[in-house]
């Protein structure tokens, strides 16, 4: 069986309060640049590029060879066009594939790092050293190209748990890298990927020993810095039987007039009675209000449940980038298996999103759950594309999905794109979709309250995607609800 | 506190509000009836603010500022509440929720500080027990499924939390039973002070047994054609409205 439907709001014309105009416009608060010094490889990617690439880190032959490999397969194929997005077409030639800041990385000592990256840190809200004292989140950040520092590495180490940039792990536990390197989401699985393949450069790593229970959040931060660079980061994340993980990734990018491209690879495995719970908040530059610049964020994330009993949660608020072609994936191999995809994605001015997922059911009794919260205003398109599928002999397989789409304004879309293809009549699946609008009914009974405007947005936006950002760690929830509201200044009206 | 001066108000170029007159003083209570599309609603929304209409003649003063002039949530600060006739839902926030960002934006309004996390919760269940009011539809999503009887009660229990100078009921007594009529009049009763004045729109005398009314004033086809003591009440309980129709188009043929 397999079902495509297109759920099209028809354009119904809401008229807010006049006074709703007045709100002020938001900006993207995470513009700023660092003037850090960077050692870069020149524009444009041929063999020579990733020979440069591999000879910086140091990386063992095997490892040039897989790249090399990656980039052949590469330039036999085509860019996908089936997104609901629309793009001049990318010049790869015209980026940089290699940015490093220029500085001695220490990775034990903090007190090594250049004070301007720091300060940038500062600026994220993630001072390490606040985050180390405070929180208990171990943080691993990559700036453009490179990972700049991991917390908590040796507290983490003290349980077997290995927590590193994935530059580190392939030179110190190359066995496990490559067991599990390519292993979820094949070199060639995309444009895309074999892209990255080609010419990643940092990323990170985490390794959950047998029946250890992650004691802390782990977290990543991206941060696209220098001009003209695309950030191609890759992660592996391996849970070895009855290990428990929780990790999060941040990402922030300067204002640049240019559209920058991100392409990044995410792997999980969970081996039996394995739980990894992923959560992103991404918050790449989305471009201006009139649609200039921006990152365009094509990435292709997966996880294996490999094990019985396994589970991998995927959470992610998506409030950045001009572009985002992303659909976070859960193979159900093991039997009893559960995937989960909680998703916001908001969009905005000019703002494109092609997002959703894959469960893909193979063991027997897998369950998976979808819920997908998209948001749209301005002139921006918000889309929704989810694929559910039962193989032969996965057995009650089970899947549920809740799409809903809310509205601002008469200018943006919501679209939905569920396909279901089931070969096991025992499975039971369920979809259901909304669309709804802020009501100016609502608004004036905040008003009313005492509540203005931006505020009672806020509210309803949060009440509406309150669901997924349960899902969120505490840590990371306050900013991801604040992160909301930012987005969506100067929306309504 | 209240004085509305020869009020005219549009909808989509249709005059709903055709010269409105009234004042009210602190500690009064005024009722408001009359039959179904008389404008009653509109005046309501016309004083909180509601951006649909169109203020075409006459003037309202506050407490001595000019209403009109000023944005729905600032009156909300100034003191103004309205229990709406048909309270709107909001998925995914909580009652509690909402009930706090309201007390706390009145508050930054009127320069306080915010109510803490304790403080809050301890207003809530002074409230809470003043109007009998249930725990469990205080965690549900705002409205979100409450029968009509709950929104009213909800909406009175909002009241309570913001203690408004000038409440105004619009029909909150349609949608209760008998023993919650007495609860929410009773609460009104008990936040009553010289202070504050409340104006109760209503359909039925019933109500008024409980909030006893200073002024009742019947409004017709947008203008208050109308105003007694709590007697007129009876009288239009007893006769309908067809005596004060006849009234008026007598007059108008004159
Ligand atoms: N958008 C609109 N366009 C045209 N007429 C409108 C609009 N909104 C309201 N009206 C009309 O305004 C009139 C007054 O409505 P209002 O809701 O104030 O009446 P009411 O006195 O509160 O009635 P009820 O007792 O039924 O609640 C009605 O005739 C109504 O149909
Ligand atoms: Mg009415």
């Amino acid at each position: 069986m397999k079902t495509e439907l297109e759920i099209n709001p028809t354009n119904t014309q809401i008229e807010l309060d006049p006074s709703l105009e007045e709100v002020v416009s938001g900006e993207y608060k995470y513009g700023f640049t660092t003037n850090i010094e960077a050692d870069e490889a020149p524009k444009g990617l041929n063999e020579n590029i990733i020979r440069f690439i591999s000879a910086k880190k140091n990386e063992p032959e095997w490892m040039l060879e897989w790249r090399l490999k990656a980039y052949q397969q590469w330039l036999k194929m085509k860019e996908p066009n089936w997104g609901n997005l629309q793009y001049p077409p990318i010049d790869f030639q015209d980026i940089i594939y290699y940015s490093a800041p220029k500085q001695k990385i220490t990775i034990d000592s903090l007190d090594d790092i250049d004070p301007e990256l720091k300060r940038t840190f500062d600026k994220l809200g993630i001072s390490l050293d606040e985050q180390k004292r405070l929180s208990g989140v171990a943080v691993d950040a990559v700036i453009d190209s490179v990972s700049i520092a991991t917390t908590f590495k040796k507290e983490l180490a003290e349980q077997g748990i290995i927590f590193c940039s994935i530059s580190e792990a392939i030179q110190e536990h190359p066995e496990l890298v490559r067991q599990y390197l390519s292993s979820v989401v094949p070199v060639t699985d995309n444009y895309f990927t074999a892209l990255n393949s080609a010419v990643f450069t940092d990323g990170s790593f985490c390794y959950i020993p047998k029946g250890v229970r992650c004691p802390m959040e782990l977290s990543t931060y991206f941060r696209i810095n220098a001009e003209n660079t695309g950030q191609f980061e890759r992660t592996l994340i391996v849970a070895e039987a009855g290990s428990y993980v929780s990790y999060l990734e941040g990402c922030t990018a300067p204002i640049r007039d240019e559209n920058q491209l991100h392409a990044a690879v995410v792997e999980i495995v969970a081996l039996d009675d394995a739980e990894v719970k992923y959560s992103t908040v991404q918050n790449w530059y989305p471009g201006d209000k009139d649609g200039k610049g921006g990152i365009y964020n094509f990435v292709t994330k997966r996880g294996i449940c490999k094990g019985n009993n396994s589970k991998i949660s995927w959470t992610q608020v998506e409030t950045g980038s001009a572009i985002t072609w992303k659909y976070p994936s859960v193979i159900l191999k093991g039997d009893n298996s559960v995937g989960e995809f909680y998703s916001v994605a908001v969009t905005n001015n000019y703002q494109q999103a092609d997002t959703g997922t894959k469960m893909m059911h193979i063991g027997k009794n897998t369950k998976s759950r979808i819920v997908s919260k998209g948001i749209s205003a301005g002139f921006s398109q918000n889309s929704y594309r989810g694929l559910v599928q039962v193989a032969k002999q996965a057995s009650n397989a089970r899947n549920f999905s809740q799409c809903d789409s809310m509205l601002l304004g008469d200018k943006c879309g919501a679209h939905t794109f569920p396909y279901i293809e089931v070969k096991n009549s025992t499975a039971q699946v369920e979809h259901e979709a909304t669309t709804s609008k802020i009501g100016e009914d609502q608004l004036f009974y905040c008003n009313q309250r005492g509540i203005d405007t931006e505020t009672a947005v806020a509210l309803i936006i949060n009440g509406f995607a309150k669901e997924v950002m349960n899902q969120l760690p505490m840590e990371f929830a306050v900013e991801a609800q604040k992160l909301l509201a930012i987005s969506l200044e100067g929306s309504v009206g | 506190m209240l004085s509305i001066q020869n009020l005219h108000a549009n909808i989509d170029g249709k005059e709903i509000l055709r010269g409105i007159n009234l004042d009210v003083k602190p500690g009064e209570i005024h009722a408001i009836m009359g039959p179904n599309g008389a404008g009653k609603s509109t005046l309501a929304s016309v004083l909180a603010g509601r951006a649909d209409y169109e203020v075409t003649e006459g003037s309202v003063t506050f407490w001595g500022k000019d209403l009109l002039a000023l944005a729905p949530e600032e009156r909300a600060g100034e003191g103004l509440f309205l229990s709406f006739q048909y309270p709107v839902e909001i998925p995914g926030l909580s009652t509690t929720n909402f009930i706090k960002s309201a007390v706390n934006e009145v508050r930054k309004y009127r320069g306080q500080d915010a109510l803490d996390a304790v403080s809050f919760l301890k207003l809530m269940k002074e409230k809470m027990a003043l109007m009998n009011m249930d725990q469990v539809l205080l965690s549900r999503s705002l409205n979100e499924g409450f029968s009509g009887g709950e929104k009213k009660r909800n909406e009175i229990f909002q009241m309570a939390m913001l203690e408004p100078k000038l409440a105004i009921l619009d029909e909150t007594d349609s949608g209760l039973d008998i023993d919650a009529i007495r609860i929410v009049a009773n609460g009104v009763n008990k936040l009553r002070n010289s202070e504050n004045a409340v104006l109760a729109i209503t359909h039925y005398q019933r109500l008024l047994d409980y909030i006893v009314p200073d002024f009742v004033h019947v409004l017709y086809q947008g203008r208050i054609v109308k105003s007694g003591t709590k007697e007129l009440a009876y009288e239009l309980e007893e006769k309908g409205y067809d005596f004060i129709k006849n009234e008026i188009n007598i007059e108008e043929q004159v």
